[in-house]
């Protein structure tokens, strides 16, 4: 059985906090001292003391691949936001990293998502040569752990058995259980609308936020969640048609230029989607609640994919 | 040839595929055999009503439907239900992991 990372033990906030303050007040002597705690999961606690942001890793992060993250990321201008400072530091076993604050995107405003910005900065970053040493996009990897954690926390669920047949059935790679198909690319690893923050705060250009899972992949893994909330009916088609048209006009070589963009997709987005509902249905069973209308779009996807073969080069 | 009228030149003319006469003088005009009726024959069909206007587009959609997987979700008609999922959606599933 695995074993759940604790959430924040009780001496990491006020230490985090202590130390967001003291970097910012280093950086804008007369601080207007605005405080907040942006995140505080198993994965990341996150505090903000006024445009200072401090961010403590999971608990089992990699410390040598985290460092080659930040340092990648510094030299990623323009796509990815700058960290404070190139190397972790350790706060109560914990490695933490600074990073300027940036303003995120309005969860409850869907018409102002920026897709084509979101886009245009995937497109920019898959054309970016690597710029330093990185390990592997772990998004193959996070999504195995998911699946993982369904099986020990809700075997027994009625949408686990779907959702991990759709899962068994992807080629090793998308499991993280073989090497990625190449050519490797630079790769974000989780996009989603979180990962978007317009720096300077509040209207300056957008940037790419979270490098955990930073590193070399398959392209076409950023484009697999907006592609999987489409095809399961949460991302109307004209939203997902902005975001892959801004995509090619960017010249991202994650799908062809035109034509069929589903043969490239295809086996990541039944991933991600696998992954969505793995975490959705394990989430629904801790709390004893049913799985609600949108949970249930991602299952019935699963439920459909086995009779839908794979199709493209990776099958 | 020659205006019966004036004696001027007159200068021929193709209007809406009518020949006629006009003279560079007086401004007169002749008319050949059947020329009369062929001009009415054209005032006739102006004054008729326009053809209907070619149909408009069948969807006000400015681009054709983005193609989706097999595995999909049915998208449009009476499944669009995106639209319903959508706020509910958009906040939790489009900002996390």
């Amino acid at each position: 059985m695995r074993t759940l990372t604790p959430v924040t033990t009780d001496a990491l906030l006020p230490a985090l906090e202590a130390r967001v303050r003291a970097t910012a007040h280093a950086r804008t002597p007369a601080c207007p001292c605005g405080a907040a705690t942006l995140a505080d999961r198993p994965d990341a606690t996150v505090v903000r003391h006024a445009g200072t942001v401090a961010k403590a890793h999971a608990a089992d992060a990699d410390p040598a691949g985290l460092a080659l993250r930040v340092t990648a990321a510094a030299r990623l201008t323009g796509v990815l936001l700058p960290p404070l400072a190139e190397a972790p530091v350790v706060l109560h076993g914990r490695l933490v990293t600074y990073w300027p604050y940036g303003e995120p995107v309005d969860a409850e405003d869907p018409d102002a998502a920026p897709w084509e910005a979101a886009a245009g900065l995937l497109a920019r970053l898959h054309r970016t040569p690597i710029p330093t040493p990185v390990p592997a996009m772990r998004g193959p990897a996070k999504a195995a752990r998911a699946v993982e954690l369904l099986l020990d926390t809700a075997p027994h669920h009625p949408a686990t058995a779907p959702v991990v047949a759709a899962w068994s059935a992807l080629p090793a790679w998308a499991r993280g259980e073989a090497a990625m198909p190449g050519p490797a690319g630079l790769c974000h690893g989780d996009l989603h609308l979180g990962q978007l923050v317009r720096h300077p705060a509040p209207a300056g250009p957008w940037l790419l936020i979270d490098i955990d899972d930073l590193g070399t992949g398959p392209p076409a893994w950023d484009l697999a969640r907006p592609a999987a909330w489409y095809a399961c009916g949460l991302l109307p088609p004209d939203e997902w048609h902005r975001f892959l048209t801004a995509y090619r006009a960017c010249g991202g070589p994650a799908v062809p230029p035109d034509g069929d963009p589903w043969p490239a997709l295809d086996v990541p987005a039944r991933a991600l989607t696998a992954q969505t509902a793995a975490r959705a249905i394990a989430k629904a069973a801790a709390a004893d609640r049913p799985l609600d209308e949108v949970e249930r779009s991602l299952v019935d996807a699963c439920t459909r994919m086995p009779s839908a073969r794979v199709p493209g080069p990776h099958c | 040839m020659q205006c019966p009228k004036c004696h001027a030149p007159m200068h021929t003319y193709n209007r809406n595929g009518v020949q006629i006469e006009q003279c560079s003088g007086c401004r007169g005009i002749f008319l050949d055999y059947g020329e009369l009726e062929s001009l009415t024959r054209l005032e006739a069909q102006w004054s008729q009503p326009a053809p209907p206007p070619p149909a408009p587009p069948v969807a006000p959609q400015a681009y054709p439907a983005p193609q989706a997987p097999a595995w999909g979700a049915p998208h449009g008609g009476h499944h669009g239900h995106y639209g319903h999922h959508r706020q509910k959606g958009f906040g939790r599933m489009l900002f996390s992991s």
